[in-house]
């Protein structure tokens, strides 16, 4: 880097570090929050499709 | 004349905006890890050296990019707070709250990466110039908003007192834009205007790719994150309490 490895490389670390930073806590949070409110359950076309195919059988 | 259109009021429910931003995540995803891939080798092995600065202007790769964001994330915070505010919508300001630990981060990387970079360009890590002055006021502009938010503990009353702070601090973001051309300041111009690029174009591609890239990486975080909020708030709400039990 010409003698500027310690800017150039320090800029990118710091940018990485944060970045990945962010996205590890993100990560946690979502995990914790999955323990207080489990995944709701939505209802897609899919679902909705194999549900009255199901109740048709009935 | 065609009669289907896209229902947006619909999306500013969060019980159906929480699947759609859950379908968009690995989409934002996938597209941030290719752009950052393509950005950063433009950048480091097809870019030529700087004939004055040498490398150390590849900083700028992610420099300009990441103030940008800063910038932008504020004015998007400040729009999705008081759409929040003004409607009473939820969605708006959870949005607003999402964003805002996003743009406190970029806003921060900029001001690293452009104290990096003023060492060997300048001579300095730090001046109180015009506009390194008041980049660092919308750094705590973010920590104001992201605090004055945690120490409230009703999440609607948080939310118009952060819409408030949010609002008054936009003011700071034309500041910003224009304090290089209202001040004279150590800092350099715009990088690209409208009409003039000073930068050759293997640069430029370099720096419009990886600011796509940050675009991306945001959106993806923000999703993430709203989808963690609408959870966290609305975890008594019919919609997901009737999923839970």
């Amino acid at each position: 880097m010409g003698g500027y490895g310690f800017y150039v490389w320090g800029s990118y670390g710091v940018t990485l570090v944060l970045l990945g930073g962010e996205v590890l806590m993100l990560l946690k949070r979502r995990r914790a929050v999955a323990r207080i409110a489990p995944e709701p359950k939505v209802e897609t076309r899919k679902a909705k499709f194999e549900a009255a195919m199901v109740s048709d059988k009935l | 004349m065609s009669t289907r259109r896209i229902n947006w009021y619909k999306y500013a429910a969060p019980a159906n905006f929480y699947p759609l931003a859950g379908k968009m995540i690995p989409f934002f995803t996938v597209v941030t890890v290719l752009l950052f891939i393509i950005g950063l080798y433009v950048g480091f092995f097809v870019a030529p050296t700087d004939f004055q600065q040498g490398e150390s202007y590849r900083i700028i790769f992610i420099h300009v990019p990441a103030a940008w964001m800063g910038m932008f994330l504020y004015v998007l915070m400040a729009v999705y707070a008081a759409l929040g505010w003004a409607f009473n919508a939820r969605l708006g300001s959870m949005m607003a709250t999402a964003i805002s630990t996003t743009g406190a981060i970029f806003t921060f990387i900029s001001l690293v990466t452009g104290s990096l970079w003023g060492r060997p360009a300048w001579g300095v890590y730090w001046v109180w110039d015009a506009r390194m002055t008041s980049t660092l006021i919308l750094m705590f502009l973010y920590i104001g908003f992201i605090s004055l938010q945690a120490s409230i503990d009703d999440p609607r009353r948080a939310d118009r007192a952060g819409a408030v702070l949010a609002l008054v601090g936009l003011i700071n973001v034309p500041i910003i834009y224009f304090s290089v051309q209202w001040w004279n300041t150590l800092h350099q111009g715009a990088t690209f205007t409208a009409r003039s690029f000073t930068m050759a174009p293997s640069m430029l591609s370099a720096m419009l790719i990886l600011m796509a890239a940050c675009w991306m990486y945001s959106i993806a975080v923000v999703l993430v994150r709203v989808r963690c909020i609408i959870r966290e708030r609305e975890r008594e709400a019919p919609w997901l309490a009737e999923a839970v039990a």
